[in-house]
């Protein structure tokens, strides 16, 4: 079976729980941490591939200890003709996905470290954020 | 002996193609290492410039009679009302307004996703605009109601008059509350996670003319991506200085400007339709203004660097919405765009909602059409209230 991408997000008091653990122990999957996120006092994100017979399970277990899951089938893209390098995505950006490169203060995109959580879409004044599938 | 220069003896220069033309950004650098009598010796022209959300914006648009004719008593642009309390076939389509159908904060927080900005912003990139109009009639205007598509062309004049733009300094904007909000300055995180700005600091037009010794009525300024005019001072005009604790000038602030310019010569680059999340939709208005050095005085104050301009830290949450004073402190603008501040020992994360890498475009686009010759200084018939004329806000 293919694996499934996903990314979790998790409040910061879910940050010490052994869930990977507990996916890899008790439900036998195969995990693949591509990016993971973990602030201590803000939430924590982790994209992750997970592979084996119990994924629907196993997924079903972090949302039972309130961890939300969300499949990654879509990419945010940043519209090049419209974002206007304003800079006002890049405290609302959760990962630094959206950063200023100083000195000459130019917005950029890093889609490396982008978790799909689509706070910029809105909060880009010009909509220069966008959604792929 | 001091250099003095005039208005007229800069454009014979800039006419010769001689004028020395620098940006408010490289005359920062050249005045810290070679002092102000040189560069006021040197340099004939400083220029500024400034891309941001400007609510206070709009354009008359004055779009011609069909046959029969109609009195246009209400008109909708893309669906978004126009105002039309002026003669038969004029109209005013202002920045903020949105279409007649727009949730608006009733799924709060609102998107705000079409409004006249970006009627502005689709006409200058030549897009047809749907124009739908009704009247009443009258024995010289009959016709009831009409539709059309226009463009920027169809029509017969279309001037950009924003009564209140390039806010000469702006709060640097903060949420101390537990839960996140939705302002003109952007997404404001809980517990101060986030701190925005809005200017472009030593680039910024009035803060580099804290005196108004060189902009008046007339002065000739970039707008819009074409040449447009200071057409008097903007509303809430209240040019002061910040102090500080000790009573000490701090920092100019509260001085705007209206403008005005041809729509139909401006480019959809320099006028962006903008939505602000939660708050309403605006338009982003890029604006420049060059500086003629016409002695010390001047060259000193158009050379403030970043770390000799601050803006106000303000509580969005609690102390502006209620008017409520209000003592965060003051910041740099060197701090600001480092990407943290403190505020009362925390660190705070920064991130400005105007352009600076536009901000820096429009000062140097506007030095190139002076060096080119193409652009000529407009030297005000009236120079602009400065902190010395008392101007004070009311309070409704
Ligand atoms: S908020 Fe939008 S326009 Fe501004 S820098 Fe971010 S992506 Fe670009
Ligand atoms: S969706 Fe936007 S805000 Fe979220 S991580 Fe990606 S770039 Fe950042």
């Amino acid at each position: 079976m293919a694996p499934k991408k996903v990314v979790l997000r998790f409040s910061a008091d879910k940050a010490d729980q052994p869930m990977i653990y507990k996916l890899v122990k008790d439900y036998d999957l195969v995990i693949n941490i591509l990016k993971a996120n973990v602030n201590p006092q803000k939430e924590g994100t982790m994209v992750m591939d997970i592979s084996g017979e119990k994924t629907e399970a196993g997924i079903e277990y972090l949302k039972s200890v309130g961890v939300g899951v969300q499949s990654l089938t879509e990419e945010i893209i940043q519209n090049e003709d419209k974002c206007v390098s304003c800079g006002s995505c890049t405290a609302i950006c959760p990962t630094g996905a959206l950063y200023i490169e100083r000195p000459d203060m130019t917005v950029r995109f890093d889609s490396d470290r982008c978790v799909v959580c689509h706070l910029c879409l809105k909060a880009c004044p010009m909509r220069a954020m966008e959604v792929r599938f | 002996m001091a250099t003095e220069r005039t208005f007229r003896e800069i454009n014979e220069r800039i006419k010769q193609g001689k004028a020395v033309v620098i940006t408010a950004e490289e005359l920062v650098t050249m005045v810290r290492k070679k002092g102000v009598s040189y560069a006021t010796s040197e340099v004939d022209v400083v220029t500024t410039g400034t891309f941001g959300p400007m609510c206070s914006s709009g354009a008359f648009l004055s779009l011609g009679h069909s046959k029969p004719r109609i009195k246009m008593h209400k008109v909708w642009l893309n669906g978004v009302p126009a105002y039309t309390g002026i003669a038969a076939v004029d109209a005013f389509i202002g920045a903020t307004e949105v279409r007649e159908d727009d949730p608006l904060n009733s799924d709060h927080p609102g998107e705000f996703r079409y409004g006249g900005g970006h009627v502005i912003q689709d006409l200058v990139a030549g897009k047809k605009i749907n124009l739908r109009t009704t009247g009443y009639g009258t024995d010289c205007y009959p016709r009831r109601e009409f539709e059309t598509q226009i463009a920027l062309d169809d029509i017969n004049e279309a001037i950009l008059f924003n009564p209140r733009n390039a806010y000469q300094n702006y709060s640097c904007a903060v949420n101390p509350s537990s839960k996140t909000i939705y302002t003109y300055m952007g997404v404001l995180k809980s517990n101060m996670q986030n701190a925005h700005y809005s200017t472009s600091g030593q680039l910024s037009p009035l803060l580099k003319d804290p005196w108004f010794k060189t902009i008046g009525i007339g002065t000739r300024i970039f707008l819009g991506g074409g040449v447009g005019y200071v057409a008097w001072n903007g509303t809430q005009h209240f040019p002061s200085f910040m102090k500080d604790e000790g009573g000490q000038d701090i920092s100019p602030s509260g001085a705007t400007l209206s403008v005005i310019g041809d729509l139909k010569k401006m480019s959809p680059r320099w006028l962006a339709g903008a939505s602000m999340l939660g708050y309403g939709a605006s338009l982003s208005v890029g604006l420049g203004i060059p500086i003629p050095i016409l002695n010390e005085d001047v060259c000193r104050f158009a050379a403030a660097g970043d770390d000799e301009l601050f803006a106000p830290i303000v509580d969005y949450s609690q102390a502006f919405p209620e008017r409520e004073p209000d003592n965060l402190g003051h910041v740099s603008y060197a701090e600001l765009k480092s990407g943290t501040i403190k505020i009362n020992g925390r660190e705070v994360t920064t991130a400005p909602m105007s352009s600076y890498p536009r901000a820096k475009e429009i000062a140097g686009l506007l030095k190139t059409w002076i060096q080119k010759g193409e652009f000529l200084l407009g030297e005000p018939v009236e120079l602009l209230p400065n902190a010395n004329a008392g101007i004070s806000a009311h309070v409704l």
